[in-house]
């Protein structure tokens, strides 16, 4: 276990060093996505499974798709397919998948290897444990939570939405008058 | 759970929450410092979950969770400030968003 974490640790670091000397978003995102996988092997290795799959689910998941998503509208105007060939070429991901590998190797350990000493070195603080505690405790902190996530939502499409001009002609410009024409 | 692992994890913890605040600092490209955000949010859910270990307690997670649904928040408030940035100025470069009134 010991080891694991700190292979996992050295994956992470260097998987987000990677990540912010990329010149392109892309790599960057495929290199951010290997480092929360490597951290959540770190909250494994932790004794938080829950968390280790909360991480991968909403950060190298939802979080990572949104921005995603978010790179091809802002695209969509210029839209070159030769850039995108250029961008899957195997120099490029040839990187974060050995980095997945090393995890993948380290996942495959932690299942196969025989049961060593996990009675003194782990104890994890199970899933439920972390549910007692925020609907007791915290259940004020669950109600803000869903009063930030409401405004999030509400920021997000007023920020979004498109605003249409709607201008009538003769008090366009000279030049959009005579382009719309 | 063995002193010297505690420490390697929280020393991980600031090696990420560096290199995230490196980034915002560098950087130029605004999705850049996005995505440099959620770096460092992600080193300090990291610090909570080690605490969190260290004394056996679900306070920890719970916090942790607290910073996922925050930094969900945070991105699509941010994505949607970055697209009416894009089509504003044309450019993803922060420098240029330096005026107020635009």
């Amino acid at each position: 276990m010991e080891l694991t974490f700190y292979i996992a640790a050295a994956v992470a670091t260097l998987a987000t060093i990677l990540t912010i000397t990329r010149y392109n978003i892309i790599h960057a995102l495929l290199y951010l996505v290997v480092s929360f996988l490597a951290v959540a092997v770190v909250f494994f290795t932790l004794g938080a499974p829950f968390m280790a799959a909360l991480e991968i689910i909403i950060y190298a998941g939802a979080i990572v798709v949104l921005i995603i998503f978010v790179i091809m509208m802002l695209n969509l105007t210029h839209e070159d397919v030769d850039k995108e060939k250029e961008w899957l070429t195997p120099r490029v991901w040839v990187g974060p998948a050995i980095l997945s590998l090393v995890l993948l190797a380290e996942l495959a350990y932690i299942i196969l290897a025989p049961d060593t000493q996990p009675t003194e070195a782990l104890v994890a603080v199970d899933a439920r444990l972390v549910g007692m505690s925020l609907y007791g405790p915290y259940m004020l902190g669950v109600q803000l939570c869903g009063i930030l996530l409401m405004a999030g939502i509400v920021g997000a499409y007023h920020l979004g939405r498109q605003k249409k001009k709607v201008v009538h002609r003769f008090l366009q410009p000279k030049e959009e008058r005579s382009a719309a024409i | 759970m063995t002193p010297a692992h505690m420490e390697a994890a929280l020393m991980l913890a600031g090696v990420l929450f560096m290199l995230g605040l490196i980034s915002v600092l560098i950087r130029r490209n605004i999705i850049f410092m996005l995505i440099s955000v959620e770096i460092m949010l992600n080193a300090a859910g990291l610090a909570f979950i080690v605490a969190g270990s260290k004394w056996v307690q679900p306070d920890g997670q719970v916090m942790f969770i607290f910073i996922l649904t925050m930094a969900a928040a945070e991105v699509s408030v941010g994505l949607a400030l970055i697209l009416q940035i894009y089509h504003q100025l044309k450019t993803l470069d922060s420098d240029a968003a330096n005026l107020m009134k635009g």
